[in-house]
């Protein structure tokens, strides 16, 4: 088969990693546009948090046609997807370039590969697990512990974060998706052939941009909520009835 | 006078028509029939990739030999500047005709005037060749080729990729060749170096005997023709532009089996290197000679002056090319400005900490052109200039020295590239055919493809359908025999407990051929060389350490085998020296010149190619003259002034 | 000059390799790297000691058959240099140097600094040519070759081979060698005919070798003597993938025709 062969290439494997991380990208970058929502407060006219309402949008978005919540479903299988692909074809391709480098050179030297590049791998793997965490955390509250609940979504971040330990691993995590964007973003513009030495340079310089966006978009929440700029959960607040 | 009964075979006819006519006469090997015959190439150059390709694409068995670990690195990969070729894109006057004159003038009228009218014909279809296999040539912004003018003519017929046609032109036979490899026609035997030619009971050329350099392993191999393209032997001198690796071995090895050798004192040494700095030093590197386009060659007026170069001014320069030769300038071919340059430097006027060097000045082309310009056409040998000597030639002029470059001289072959030897065939720098006493530039590389491409496949064909060929096998006696001998000289010189390396003696025997057969020779100076070449010869198999086995990857005892044959060789470029008294092209005899220091040529007396053979008994060599007719060229004394 | 080398050595193959001291005195500055091993060389034999073995040839930077790492960079420390193109004047007096052979599971080594590299070969035998016999080629200037592409093509012809973008890939990846011979076929006209038969089978071929896949660190690039520029691993991926486009859209074609 001539896909399966395609796939069986180093570079058909990257372009595999290309493509799947192009749509975790995007994802990446509307989950962190959306959780700037966490800032905007209380809506006057429904007097419910406007994060709240945010999240109820999500679920109710598409529902004239795939239903409650199926377009995001739909959604999570797609990411779902893309991830185990990402991974899959990652890790067969560490492997694969570990197997062609068995030793290394004494003191080499490394003049472009940078830290980004080195530790895709490793901050790849870190990033599933971090995934999983962040999933149980917030999305279902099973390893939540401070109060966990369905459709206050304002609240449970707030309270989330409020756990020292918690607000430091989800700035580490993001310290290390930022550096996998860092060279990813561009990466996959390389391994798709869309880069050329005209914009090469300059796309490098938005890939590094886009990385640096994401982390403090990012991170604005836990130091938000640690910094004091946003509000106490207040209990008053209506609850958004979403269906 | 020798024996040897030389036929150089020219077919009959007009000049115009010989090789029209030859090639359809020419008996040829029926495609069925081509696959059972095995056709050994040793070289994988211009001149061997490019034939081994052409035969395995007919359908030949092909056994393809280099001594470098890839046939992508043979030495043909470094020549710069371009290739001629008779086309007339420029709409300048080139023509084949033309082309043809000027390599018999510049090769000072010591060439067969029918060969080089066969290479003047196929340098066009060589262009359409590569360029269809996707040599990427300079081309100007219509999309079509362009072309640059070189030493010694006056029309641009010089095709170029940069500075690195060379290389170019070899990917391109290289890539040819691996299409063959991967057909399964051509079997690739990279880093396996030959050490003698088998030669049958019938005194057929039937195979070599050879090294694996990386295992060691000594292995006969059996054809039923064996085709030499193992380049020059510059490196006789120790020091040339030649790659480390470059030797006699194959063409001294078939010497001694019985082919003959042409004019061995023919050699050319290339006016525009870098000059030598140290004893250290173990190549020279070679600056294109199209930076002659646009540099002007000078040296002070003052001898002995010290001053930086920028610090003398304008009228106290001696632009010595363009005082001697003003029709050529600059653009004089190669023999002429080197001798220019050595008798400047050796008057006490030359440059740069030895003394040994002329500057080659780009500051008036810059201003005229820009230096955008000039670094579009040179910027690869500016920055490798630098890189070597730490100094900038945009600003500061480069320092330059001949240097030994290219061997005219090489096995005697007849019109179908045949040596003395049946079934042994010669290509490219190897043979002795084309180039007279001097080569123009750009024209090795024309040459190599010409016989590789266009020459040898076919004549191959003719001498194996008319050839009857003895049953032959690895075990037969001569093979045994000629393997013995290989192993023998190894164990010989692996033996020896002497004191100083192959390379150390090679050291000086490039000396003493360098002061004696270079640039200028001397019945005396050649007398003492003969003398001193065979007695540092003889101490050196007494006193030569090899150390290490001959069943490993061993660089020294590689060495150490290159250089024995040099020095037999050595012996044999003075003595043709010393026996050609006359100057022509590169071979310039002292007591033969005129009254302002140019180059004596005496047509009566030498017009003739000198052809060494050993006689019966392998000790001693005889001469055999081919005489040179020349009927469709008046021949004159070559004047560049 | 006087410097202190660290050199690998390896008998075989298979043989356990090691790293030997040698110290040399008396070195020209404008010596070249590999004369001053040449030096050592001569040094070691008359001493009676195994020299180094190591892979040479022209000498001037353009048949890529030197191939050492010195002190952890393929070719030395200077940029756009070939290993017998670095003189000694780049490195301090008295500097440990340290020498090594390519470090690639595809280039095995032989001896001492001496790899085998003809993984290169096949995977230019795998389609790294145009399919034209000799004499079968049309007049030179038929086909104009628009000047940029001519001069792209060139640029990613000027490849020598040696090896040095494996050796510096901590992937042990080639691709910027296959690459740049794709490139430089399908930017002419005379090689677009077999673009995407040649794109596959090179990268095919590769991958067998034992390469690694290319993850974009561009060290191959800060390693390539010639500057080869890994725009031309994008043209490749771009290549490869129209190429295997083709093949998948070209078997429903055919299946429905």
């Amino acid at each position: 088969m001539a896909l399966s062969d395609f796939y069986r290439t180093t570079v058909g494997k990257k372009v595999v990693m290309a493509l799947s991380g192009a749509i975790l990208v995007g994802f990446v970058f509307a989950h962190m546009a959306g959780n700037l929502k966490f800032f905007s407060g209380i809506n006057p006219a429904t007097g419910s948090y406007k994060f709240d309402e945010y999240g109820c949008f999500l679920r109710q978005f598409g529902s004239e046609i795939f239903g409650y919540s199926g377009f995001l479903w739909l959604a999570r299988i797609v990411l779902l997807l893309a991830l185990v692909a990402h991974a899959i074809s990652g890790i067969s391709l560490a492997r694969l370039n570990r197997l062609a480098k068995p030793v290394v050179s004494q003191g080499a030297r490394y003049s472009s590969a940078n830290a980004a590049s080195r530790s895709m791998i490793y901050g790849g793997l870190f990033l599933l697990l971090f995934i999983i965490y962040h999933i149980l955390h917030l999305t279902t509250g099973t390893l939540h512990f401070r109060g966990f609940v369905e459709g206050s979504v304002y609240a449970n971040v707030y309270n989330g974060f409020l756990s020292f330990p918690v607000a430091f691993f989800y700035i580490f995590s993001m310290i290390c998706l930022a550096l996998h964007l860092y060279h990813g973003a561009w990466s996959m513009f390389q391994t798709v052939g869309l880069t050329s030495s005209l914009w090469d340079s300059r796309l490098k310089l938005y890939a590094r941009i886009f990385a640096y966006v994401i982390f403090l978009g990012f991170c604005s929440l836990p130091i938000g909520v640690w910094v004091g700029a946003v509000a106490k959960p207040n209990a008053d607040v209506k609850v958004v009835i979403c269906q | 006078m020798g024996t040897l009964n030389l036929d150089a075979k020219i077919p009959d006819g007009q000049l115009a028509t010989k090789w029209g006519s030859h090639k359809s006469k020419i008996k040829l090997v029926s495609p069925a029939n081509r696959k059972k015959y095995t056709v050994i190439v040793v070289g994988s150059g211009l001149a061997g990739a490019a034939a081994a390709a052409t035969l395995g694409e007919m359908g030949y068995n092909v056994l393809c030999f280099c001594y470098q670990d890839s046939p992508r690195r043979a030495h043909s990969v470094a020549a710069q500047g371009g290739i001629n070729s008779a086309k007339n894109y420029k709409n300048d006057g080139n023509t084949v005709e033309r082309l043809f004159y000027d390599t018999i003038k510049g090769g000072d009228y010591r060439a067969r005037e029918a060969n080089v009218y066969r290479l003047a014909e196929l340098s066009a279809n060589i262009i359409d060749q590569c360029v269809a296999q996707g040599v990427p040539f300079a081309r100007d912004y219509a999309g079509l080729l362009d072309t640059r003018s070189f030493g010694g003519v006056q029309v641009a017929r010089t095709f170029y990729s940069a500075g690195q046609t060379g290389q170019q032109l070899l990917l391109g036979a290289y890539s040819a060749l691996s299409r063959q490899i991967k057909a399964g026609t051509v079997k690739m035997f990279a880093a396996h170096e030959m050490l003698d030619l088998i030669v049958d009971g019938d005194g057929r050329a039937r195979g070599i005997v050879s090294r694996d350099l990386r295992g060691g392993e000594i292995k006969s191999f059996i054809g039923d023709v064996v085709i030499l393209c193992t380049g020059g032997y510059s490196n006789v001198y120790y020091l040339s532009t030649n790659a480390k690796g470059c030797n006699a071995t194959a063409i001294w090895r078939a010497f001694k089996k019985g082919a003959a050798f042409a004019n061995p004192c023919f050699t050319q040494i290339h006016p525009t290197c870098i000059p030598v700095s140290g004893d250290y030093q173990s190549k020279l590197t070679l600056m294109s000679e199209s930076l002659r386009n646009d540099g002007r060659v000078w040296v002070p007026k003052k001898a002995g002056d010290k001053r930086p170069p920028n610090e003398i001014p304008e009228d106290e320069r001696d632009y010595f090319l363009e005082r001697r030769y003003p029709s050529f300038g600059n653009l004089c071919p190669r023999d002429i400005a080197s001798r220019a340059a050595k008798e400047r430097c050796d008057a006490g006027f030359g440059v740069g900490s030895t003394g040994f060097g002329v500057y080659l000045d780009f500051h008036d082309s810059i201003k005229k052109v820009g230096k955008d310009k000039i670094a579009e056409r040179y910027g690869n040998l500016f920055d490798m200039y630098k890189e070597l000597t730490d100094e900038d030639p945009y600003d500061v002029p480069m320092r330059i020295y001949p240097a030994p470059h290219y061997t005219m001289g090489g096995l005697w072959v007849d019109y179908n590239l045949m040596t003395t030897i049946p079934g042994l065939f010669a290509g490219g720098e190897a043979n002795f055919s084309d180039h007279g006493a001097n080569r123009l530039g750009a024209s090795a590389l024309m040459q190599g493809l010409a016989d590789g491409y266009f020459i040898l496949p076919l004549t191959i064909g003719d001498y194996l359908a008319g050839a009857k060929l003895s049953k032959l096998s690895t075990e037969s006696s001569v093979v045994i025999d000629t393997e013995n001998q290989v192993k023998e000289r190894l164990n010989r010189l692996l033996s020896n407990k002497g004191k100083r390396t192959a390379s150390d003696f090679h050291r000086e025997l490039g000396r003493i051929v360098w002061d004696r057969c270079g640039m200028s020779r001397s019945a005396g100076g050649l007398r003492e060389a003969i003398k001193m070449i065979s007695d540092l010869g003889d101490r050196y198999w007494r006193d030569v350490l090899v150390g290490g086995t001959a069943f490993d990857l061993n660089q020294q005892l590689e060495i150490a085998g290159r250089v024995a044959d040099f020095f037999e060789l050595a012996v044999l470029m003075c003595v043709d020296a010393l026996e050609r008294e006359e100057s022509c092209g590169g071979h310039f005899r002292e007591e033969y010149q005129t009254a302002d220091g140019e180059a004596l040529r005496d047509d009566k007396n030498f017009s003739h190619v000198s052809v060494w053979s050993l006689n019966e008994a392998n000790e001693q060599c005889e001469l055999t003259k081919e005489p040179l007719k020349f009927e469709n060229v008046s021949v004159a004394t070559r004047s560049y002034k | 000059m006087n410097f202190k080398l660290k050199i690998w050595r390896q008998k075989l193959g298979n043989s356990q390799g090691f790293f030997s001291d040698y110290l040399i005195s008396n070195i020209d500055p404008d010596t070249s790297f590999l004369e001053m091993l040449d030096i050592l060389n001569e040094q070691l034999v008359i001493q009676g000691e195994d020299p180094v073995a190591f892979e040479h040839d022209c000498r001037e930077g353009i048949c890529g058959s030197c191939s050492m790492t010195i002190n952890g960079r393929p070719h030395g420390p200077n940029r756009l240099t070939t290993a017998c193109q670095l003189k000694m004047r780049s490195f301090a007096d008295g500097a440990e140097i340290v020498i090594e052979p390519w470090r690639a599971k595809a280039f095995p080594i032989v001896k001492d600094l001496v790899t085998d590299r003809s993984a290169f070969d096949r995977i230019q035998q795998a389609g790294g040519y145009v399919s034209v016999n000799t004499g079968a080629a049309c007049d030179a200037n038929t086909i104009p070759v628009e000047k940029e592409s001519a001069d792209l093509s060139f640029y990613a012809a000027s490849c020598i081979g040696c090896g040095a973008c494996v050796a510096a890939c901590p992937n042990g990846s080639a691709m910027l060698f296959t690459a740049a011979k794709v490139a430089q076929l399908s930017l002419l006209p005379q090689g677009a005919p077999e673009r995407s038969h040649r794109a596959i089978a090179m990268v095919e071929r590769m991958d067998q070798e034992n390469f690694g896949g290319c993850t974009n660190h561009g060290e191959c690039q800060a390693a390539c003597p010639k500057d080869i520029s890994i725009r031309f691993i994008s043209d490749l991926n771009r290549e490869f993938i129209t190429a295997q486009a083709k093949k998948i859209y070209g078997k429903r074609a055919s299946r429905r025709s």
